[in-house]
Order: C-alpha cells, then sequence, then structure tokens
C-alpha cells in the first residue's frame, strides 16, 4: 500500500542525505520526495511517499524516527488528510489540438501558464491520481514534458505535524 | 572566560568529559589539535600502528569500561582506515567518538590532498556525525557526541573538524556545556507499566519459559537484575554471543550460548518453549535461524531500548521500549507483586518437568558435561585450549576474540560469570579485532588478565598493534590457535563445498611467530605437544609484565559443532559432529 510520510527534519547540512541514504541502505523504496524549509528556519519538512506493507512501513517510519536530525513525523495515510502534487507539462499544441487540450486542462482545472505558437505549458495540482488521469486524457504523442513537484500532504481537521 | 583556540577547545573538551586514554594517529590536517594535545598532556595517547586498530582498542575500551571509546584520526586514509572499526562498534551497539580531521574548510569539495568525504563515508555505520563548520561550535559539538554515544542505543558518532577550524592563533570563549538536550533525541526512560504487567502475567502463567539476553543487557548494565529475575523464578537463561556474561555462566540455570553454534540444550529449549522473554537481543539470523520455523509456539515478550529492534525480524507479542535495567527493575517488582496475590505462580510443576526435560538435553549434548569433542587423538584440540585458557585465569580474564573458529570454540568452552569480560566482534564479524581490542581493554585494567584469542589469520590482519603493545606496556596474552587455515572457511567447504578448499590454506607461508615475538621484544611460545599446553598455558600468565604469545598447534581438522542446519531449519536443526546431527 502506498503511504505518505511527513517529517520534520532539522535543517542542517546533510540532513537530507540521511533520509535518503536510510531508503537505499534498508532496500525501501522512495516513489516521491519533496523538502523546504517551514515558518521555523531551523526546520524543513520533508514529505515521501513509499511502497509496503504494514510491516515495512512501521520499520521504516522507527528507522526514520532514529535519525537524529528527525524531530517529528506521521504517516498521514493513517488518517484523514488532503495531499497535493503540482505538475507542469508542455504538450505540442497545434491546429484543432489547441482547442482540445485547452478544454481538457479546462476540465480539470489546470491552467496555461505560458502559450507559444506551437506549445502550451499547462500547471495542475492536485492528488497525484489526478495528475494521472490528466496525462492519459490527452494525446501521448503531444507530451513533450512533465515535470512532477512530488507529493505535499497535510492532515484535516484540527491535527498539526508541529513541535 | 577562558579563550582558546580551536585545536585546544578539542583538547579541553575530551578532558571535561573525563576521557581516559585517545587512540589515534596524526596526519596534516589534525596536527593542531596534536599540539594542543603535546602541549596539554593530560589525556594520554596512544600512538597505533594503523587507524582502524586506532577504532578497536577504543572499542575493547569502550566495552570492558562502559564509557564511550575516543578516536582522533587525520583526514583521507587516516578516515578511511578508521571506517572498518566504526562500522564493528555501529553493529553492536559501541559508544564511540571518532574525531577526523578534515581538509581545510575551503578546500573541501576540490579534491584537495587527503581529502575524503568522512561524513558521507561515514553515515550509514554510524549514530550521528557532524562537521563542524565554526570554531565556537567545538564544545557543544563534542559533548553532544558523548552524550549520543553513549546514551540510548549507543553507538559511534563522528566529529569531522577541517584543518583551519582548529587554527591555533584564532582564539575563542570556551565553555563545556554541562548537560545536553536534543529536541529530536529522545529516548525512552522507563518502560511502559501497563506493558511490563501484562507481560509479566503472560511470564508467569508460562509452562515452558526461556529468557533470551543479548548484548543490550551487558550495554545496559541489567545484569544483575538479570540474574536476580531469573532466579526468583527458576527459568531457564540463554544469552546470544554479544550477551555472554550478562548470566553466571556457572550457574545450573544457564543453558549456554543459543544460535548457529549454540548449546543444543539452549537451541531446543527456545524451540519448544511457550514464552521467550527477550531482553536486549534483535532476534540475528545467527540465533533464529530460518524465521519462518523460529519457535512456532512461543509467544514474545521483547524488551529493547530501540523500537526499530521490535518486530524486525520476529514479531513480538509483547513489545517494551526501554533501558533494560529500569525495566528489569519494574518486571522483578510486578513479578513480586503478582506472586504475592497468587502464591501458585508460576506453575512449579510444569516447571520441574521443563528442567527435568532441559536437564536431558544437556545430559545427552551439554558442551560442559561430558567432552563432546575427541579426546583420543593426542592432537591438541582447540576446544582444549579454551578450557585451559579458563583454568589458568580462573575464569577471570577479560578474553577478546577474532573471528572464526576460535571466536565460538572461546565462546563455547570459556564460561563467562560476568559482563564486559568477553570483548567480540558480534555483528560485523571482524578479523583483526582481538589484539587491538585487547590492548585497549589492558589500558583500562593493567591488573586484570587479558587474553586475546586468535587464529593464525586473524592475527595477521592487526599484528602491526604488536609495536603499540610494546611502546605502551600492554602485556596481554595472545592464544593463537594455529591450524594452518582458515578454519571457518575451511569448515564450511568441509561441509559444502566437498572439501574444496578455495584460498583458504596457508601452506608454508606462515612467519615463524616465535621469532617474530622476538623480534617485536615480546615472548613467543610454541606449542606442539598436549602435553606442554597447560605448563605452557600457565607461564604465559606467570609473565606478568611481558605480552605472551601462544602458538599452538591444534588439530587442524577440527569442526566448530553444535551447527544449525541452514538454510530451511529451525532453531532445534543441528549437526553434532561431522557424522551425527538432532
Amino acid at each position: 500500500m502506498r503511504h505518505i510520510i511527513s517529517v520534520l527534519l532539522e535543517n542542517e547540512p546533510g540532513a537530507l542525505s540521511r533520509v535518503v541514504g536510510l531508503f537505499s541502505q534498508r532496500g525501501y523504496n522512495i516513489e516521491t520526495l519533496n523538502v523546504a524549509p517551514t515558518e521555523d528556519s531551523t526546520l524543513s519538512r520533508l514529505t515521501l511517499t513509499t511502497l509496503g506493507d504494514d510491516q515495512k512501513i512501521e520499520q521504516i517510519t522507527k528507522h526514520l524516527n532514529r535519525l537524529i536530525d528527525v524531530v517529528k513525523l506521521v504517516d498521514l495515510t493513517e488518517g484523514a488528510h488532503i495531499e497535493r502534487e503540482l505538475m507542469m507539462v508542455k504538450v505540442r499544441a497545434t491546429g484543432a489540438q489547441r482547442a482540445e487540450i485547452k478544454r481538457c486542462t479546462d476540465i480539470f482545472r489546470g491552467q496555461i501558464v505560458d502559450v507559444g505558437p506551437t506549445v502550451y505549458t499547462i500547471q495542475i495540482a492536485g492528488p497525484s491520481d489526478k495528475l494521472d488521469a490528466f496525462l492519459d486524457s490527452i494525446d501521448d504523442t503531444a507530451i513533450m514534458e512533465v515535470v512532477r513537484s512530488g507529493v505535499s500532504g497535510i492532515a484535516r481537521g484540527e491535527k498539526v505535524l508541529s513541535l | 572566560m577562558e579563550m582558546l583556540s580551536g585545536g585546544e577547545m578539542v583538547v579541553r573538551a575530551l578532558e571535561d568529559e573525563g576521557v581516559e586514554f585517545i587512540f589515534g594517529y596524526p596526519g596534516g590536517s589534525v596536527l593542531h589539535i596534536y599540539d594542543a594535545l603535546f602541549k596539554s598532556n593530560k589525556v594520554p595517547h596512544i600512538l597505533v600502528r594503523h587507524e582502524q586498530a586506532a577504532t578497536h582498542a577504543a572499542d575493547g575500551y569502550a566495552r570492558a569500561t562502559g564509557k564511550p571509546g575516543v578516536v582522533l584520526v587525520t583526514s583521507g586514509p587516516g578516515a578511511t582506515n578508521a571506517i572498518t572499526g566504526i562500522a564493528t562498534a555501529y553493529m553492536d551497539s559501541i559508544p564511540m567518538v571518532v574525531i577526523s580531521g578534515q581538509v581545510q574548510s575551503h578546500l573541501i569539495g576540490g579534491d584537495a590532498f587527503q581529502e575524503t568525504d568522512m561524513v558521507g563515508i561515514s553515515r550509514p555505520i554510524v549514530k550521528h556525525s557532524y562537521l563542524i563548520k565554526d570554531p565556537r561550535e567545538i564544545p557543544e559539538t563534542i559533548k553532544k557526541a558523548f552524550y549520543l554515544a553513549a546514551s540510548g542505543r549507543p553507538g559511534p558518532v563522528v566529529i569531522d573538524i577541517p584543518k583551519d577550524i582548529t587554527n591555533p592563533t584564532d582564539k575563542y570563549e570556551y565553555v563545556y556545556p554541562d548537560t545536553m538536550k536534543l529536541r529530536s533525541y529522545t529516548p525512552a526512560t522507563r518502560g511502559h507499566s501497563g506493558q511490563i504487567k501484562k507481560a509479566m502475567q503472560l511470564l508467569l502463567s508460562a509452562q515452558r519459559p526461556v529468557i533470551y539476553t543479548g548484548g543490550g543487557v551487558i550495554l545496559g548494565n541489567g545484569s544483575e537484575l538479570l540474574t536476580e529475575l531469573a532466579q526468583e523464578l527458576n527459568y531457564p537463561v540463554t544469552n546470544t554471543l554479544m550477551g555472554l556474561g550478562a548470566y553466571p555462566a556457572t550457574d545450573k540455570q544457564f543453558l549456554g550460548m543459543l544460535g548457529m553454534h549454540g548449546f543444543v540444550e539452549a537451541n531446543n529449549a527456545m524451540h519448544h518453549s511457550d514464552v521467550i522473554l527477550a531482553v536486549g537481543a534483535r532476534f540475528d539470523d545467527r540465533v533464529t535461524n530460518t524465521i519462518s520455523k523460529f519457535c512456532p509456539t512461543a509467544k514474545i515478550i521483547h524488551v529493547d531500548i530501540d523500537p526499530a529492534s521490535i518486530s524486525k525480524t520476529v514479531t513480538a507479542d509483547i513489545p517494551i521500549v526501554g533501558p533494560v535495567d529500569v525495566v528489569l527493575k519494574d518486571m522483578l517488582a510486578q513479578v513480586r507483586d503478582l506472586r504475592a496475590a497468587d502464591k501458585s505462580l508460576p506453575d512449579t510443576e510444569a516447571l520441574d518437568s521443563w528442567w527435568k526435560q532441559i536437564n536431558e538435553w544437556r545430559d545427552e549434548h551439554g558442551l560442559w558435561t561430558a567432552p563432546r569433542y575427541d579426546t583420543e587423538s593426542g592432537l591438541i584440540k582447540p576446544q582444549q585450549v579454551i578450557e585451559s585458557l579458563y583454568r589458568a585465569t580462573n575464569g577471570e580474564a577479560y578474553v577478546t576474540s577474532d573471528v572464526g573458529q576460535h571466536q565460538m570454540f572461546a565462546a563455547q568452552f570459556y564460561k563467562f560469570d560476568k559482563p564486559r569480560r568477553w570483548i567480540n566482534s558480534g555483528g560485523l564479524g571482524t578479523m583483526g579485532f582481538g589484539l587491538p581490542a585487547a590492548m585497549g581493554v589492558k589500558m583500562a585494567f593493567p591488573d586484570s588478565d587479558v587474553a586475546c584469542v586468535t587464529g593464525e589469520g586473524s592475527i595477521q590482519m592487526n599484528i602491526q598493534e604488536l609495536s603499540t603493545c610494546s611502546q605502551y606496556g600492554a602485556p596481554v596474552k595472545i592464544i593463537n590457535l594455529n591450524n594452518g587455515y582458515l578454519g571457518m572457511v575451511k569448515q564450511w567447504q568441509d561441509m559444502q563445498y566437498a572439501g574444496r578448499y578455495s584460498s583458504s590454506v596457508y601452506e608454508e607461508s606462515l612467519p615463524d611467530f616465535v621469532k617474530l615475538m622476538e623480534a617485536y621484544g615480546h615472548v613467543g611460545i610454541r606449542v606442539e605437544k598436549l602435553e606442554d599446553l597447560e605448563d605452557a598455558m600457565d607461564e604465559a600468565f606467570k609473565l606478568k609484565d611481558r605480552l605472551v604469545f601462544l602458538d599452538v598447534y591444534v588439530d587442524r581438522h577440527e569442526h566448530v559443532y553444535p551447527m544449525q542446519i541452514a538454510p530451511n531449519g529451525s532453531m532445534r536443526d543441528m549437526y553434532l559432529s561431522k557424522t551425527e546431527r538432532t
């Protein structure tokens, strides 16, 4: 099963490499990863998605917790949560396709953020499966480049991941 | 306010931390620190002959004393040479602080002379590491390093210090912190009381209980409480290779070591048990044999300071995270309360029949109830050498070992009654560990007997330390079980590769160890006949102030038994000799 693990990490040099190293060292998978500083400049927030059964996820969270630079973490998939990923797609857009791609972008509530005579660059945010669905819905051969940010997530309601 | 340079701060912080010895080797990027060390001259520095030995010596010191070992090495090759020793300490959770020099800050990343990314290279084998960016960080970082190394589940911590940070001309305020707290690091201080109660109810209801304990009991200073708990209940106890000495081996409740080369009574008891109390052990593959066949009828209570060790390989029915000494104390109190409330606990009838069964196994197969090796051949058996060592030292010596057959014979035949006396590389299995570790132990306990049980393969991996032993006066006794083969490799080749000794034979290439010892200023004694063994052993320990190397020519073809059958065997599936199995 896919899990979204959110980690508060000391904003120290080398902290990220300890997290990434742990995954390769112990043979765990990272599907997506993103990391950025938080409102507290001494902390980074790292979100990763990984696949595994309950036992494996338990080991992953235990080993992450064991890293000295990890301050706190939560497996967002254990409760109600919101996940978002940002994607930018550059597509070949000529002739009749221009209108078709525009329509599709509207349906997925994306925006065309750059326009050229033969290309559109589309921005879409949402859960990963929505981004997958968008890519499935447009002509494969039109896609020139895809950039995805990896998943970010936050728990619903009062629950927060903070110090 | 005192003003010190970076180099002086490193030395002063080590002094303030109460460090007794630094094991190290100088080089370009640590010269400022070495100069400060020379001027202060408070903490003795042991100049090893290879940085790997510095880490093993610090490790041996740490295992014997319980205090963190301290290592100081230079950048580049100094740092990489230390890696094997750091990994050895990491695998066995040994507290150690390793200070490595680094090239000057502005040169980092430029492939400078003797540059290596020490923080990167050591990352998977340290508890934590630091690269110092500003001299003002030094006191606090060193305090943090010692705190991290020794608390929770202990382990090695690396501090990488660029040369410019220790520059003697720049002075800064020095204050050494008294205590240290880290917001991201809060090891458990006690076990969950509800879990402990549940665990003790289960333990007291057991019909066929076993207490299985590992290195964690020794590291966590839980030996006395473990012994008290086991004796309160009259339950059998087995120790892992790392846990030997946690429970007195000569006590009747002790079943010997368990696992791959464990005792039949210990492995059988585990396999047939209904409740296992595991304390400070990690269900290592050298203990469990095939996981899916591991102890099919047992409910498992698992106590460990490290939550990641619990249910890693074998799922625990009752997990308890906490320091072993505190948890054992709470357990003991619970057991006494529960027994006061219900005097019929535990079921003594069931326990009596369990002991009867165990004693049958012990009488039939136990390594200490009768010689299980051939005593007729006239050859010196490696087991006899360990028995002789045990006799000559009254079972009181600190015994270090290298890795291989000799290590297993030592673990099986030296009956350790006290913790911290048996010092070996269990997790990583590092050949070359024994001699430098013995050196570190001898520095800590100059008046105690320290023996290094080794083989002619392992000893040659760090034999250069004989010179260090001369320089600093470390009269350890080296017991070399010389069979002219890499014994454990040969045993596997005998058993699984039809005796094809691929690169495991020394032929005529071995040095004359007696002459070699003389060259180093030590004493070498060769023992080729069984009848000379006891006298030679006594002679070695009589020469109190000399390093003595006993080169014992043992049966070249002896195997270590019992040996669990793998793959697909359970704990109780064992070879008992070259021709018998369970």
